[in-house]
């Protein structure tokens, strides 16, 4: 059909080139999520604590990261790494690195909004129970403002996972890696993207529906 | 170690300083997400307006398969798939320049999250909006026309806003294929010059520059079309 040969897809090829970069991008992804959601959640809570010496620097950190293209921070992330640590390290490690920091500015808007969005009321009952805000936080408002946001955050995770595809700039082995790497060596290199593509759809649409699944049941329960 | 921004005077070997080098770049970065904004403005607002229409379930099925197809692919294997694969499969396809092939990709990319934007702007519009329409006689199309889209795109512009400035950082990954954009200009440079830093910051400036005035330019248009009394204007939204 239109010319494609689509022989050279099997287990064998999947085992050999697809494998280790599909592991790598999921690794990627489940750690820029968990380190951004941390680092995001508390750049939130420095933004909305009141004080400027805290605010200041997190909203300069978060509007500057949101204003640069994830290709020019996964290039500055690279280039600046070796003088940081002192010695190059690999371009996945680096990759790690850049997208937590990145990915923490997309979280932090999330999650202040989400913060932003309980009432109230549930901060001075927490302040007349005595808590301090430590616990406060800890234990009435953070995890309110999760499970709301829940759905946007696995959301933007499904962006993450596409934006993944973009160590390409610094030539990491991930997913898209694999398929690219596959059509070179079988000589069917637009077959290997029209792959790639498959891929990367079934995923992602796969989990935007769970998403909107989760979505439909959260909204019940409130 | 100290800086050296003498080194955007120095010649890159074809008779042009980096600093011209990098001013071209910089119009080819506008030129590809200007294109593009283009094609996902218009593509954007059809498909967006169709996934609305009362009646008309295949076209609705339609307008939604393509928003999915679109979102749910990397922008950089879209890009791939417009550039080497599309050629290949269609020959007429050859005679393309490459600028164009990346105009779609990322045109088409763009205009799948716009025509979400429009969808629902449309239907967050009160109900009454259509039936007053329907009272007065109009047709779907004039009702379109006259009462539902102008209000829509009021009520969608601060998203838009958003997602255009996020059009322009996506054109970066253009340099996969080989547009000679900023970053590609910034990979370049870096290379050949060795004074990466220098040269990326002056690129992360210039693309914040352009990001900034994007959202100037909404924001006027934002003034110039209020509706008084209608929409209070909020944040900026949006990823």
């Amino acid at each position: 059909m239109f010319g494609l040969d689509l022989s050279f897809f099997d287990l064998e090829m999947l085992r050999k080139f697809v494998w280790s970069g599909l592991v790598f991008s999921v690794q990627l992804t489940i750690t820029a999520t968990i380190g951004g959601v941390i680092f995001g959640t508390l750049l939130a809570l420095m933004r909305l604590s009141g004080s400027k010496l805290l605010s200041t620097p997190a909203t300069f950190y978060v509007n500057g990261m949101r204003s640069v293209p994830l290709v020019m921070v996964i290039l500055w992330f690279y280039l600046l790494m070796p003088f940081l640590i002192g010695r190059p390290i690999g371009a996945e490690w680096s990759a790690i690195i850049t997208f937590v920091a990145f990915e923490a500015a997309y979280f932090s808007e999330i999650m202040r909004a989400g913060i932003q969005s309980i009432p109230r009321g549930q901060v001075y009952a927490g302040q007349a129970m005595g808590m301090t805000y430590g616990q406060n936080m800890r234990l009435i408002i953070l995890p309110q403002a999760f499970i709301n946001m829940l759905p946007v955050l696995l959301t933007q995770t499904i962006i993450l996972f596409q934006d993944t595809s973009l160590v390409y700039a610094i030539g990491a082995y991930d997913l898209l890696k694999g398929f690219t790497n596959a059509g070179k060596i079988y000589g069917r290199p637009e077959e290997a993207y029209i792959l790639a593509a498959a891929v990367y759809f079934i995923i992602c649409f796969a989990l935007s529906w769970a998403v909107k699944r989760l979505q439909a049941r959260i909204a019940i329960v409130r | 170690m100290t800086w050296d921004w003498q080194v955007f005077l120095t010649d890159d070997g074809s008779g042009r300083t980096y600093l011209e080098w990098m001013l071209e770049a910089w119009r080819w970065t506008l030129a590809v997400a200007a294109s593009s904004w283009v094609v996902a403005i218009a593509v954007g607002a059809v498909v967006g307006t169709v996934r609305t229409l009362p009646g008309r379930p295949v076209l609705v099925a339609l307008g939604n398969a393509w928003v999915e197809l679109f979102r749910n692919i990397p922008l950089l294997v879209q890009i791939f798939l417009w550039y080497f694969v599309v050629p290949k499969i269609f020959p007429a396809f050859q005679q393309v320049p490459g600028f164009v092939l990346v105009v779609f990709a990322l045109g088409f990319f763009t205009s799948a999250r716009i025509a979400e934007q429009v969808r629902a702007g449309i239907q967050s519009l009160p109900k009454g909006q259509s039936y007053a329409a329907m009272a007065m006689g109009f047709t779907t199309a004039q009702s379109y026309r006259y009462v539902i889209l102008p209000m829509a795109f009021r009520i969608i512009l601060p998203p838009l806003t958003s997602e255009s400035m996020n059009l322009l950082k996506n054109s970066s990954v253009a340099f996969a294929v080989s547009i000679a954009e900023l970053t590609m200009f910034a990979m370049q440079a870096q290379e050949e010059t060795s004074r990466g830093i220098e040269i990326y910051i002056a690129v992360t400036g210039l693309y914040a520059l352009s990001a900034f005035a994007v959202n100037r330019v909404f924001a006027q248009i934002e003034k110039r079309m209020r509706v008084p009394g209608f929409i209070v204007s909020g944040g900026t939204g949006g990823h």
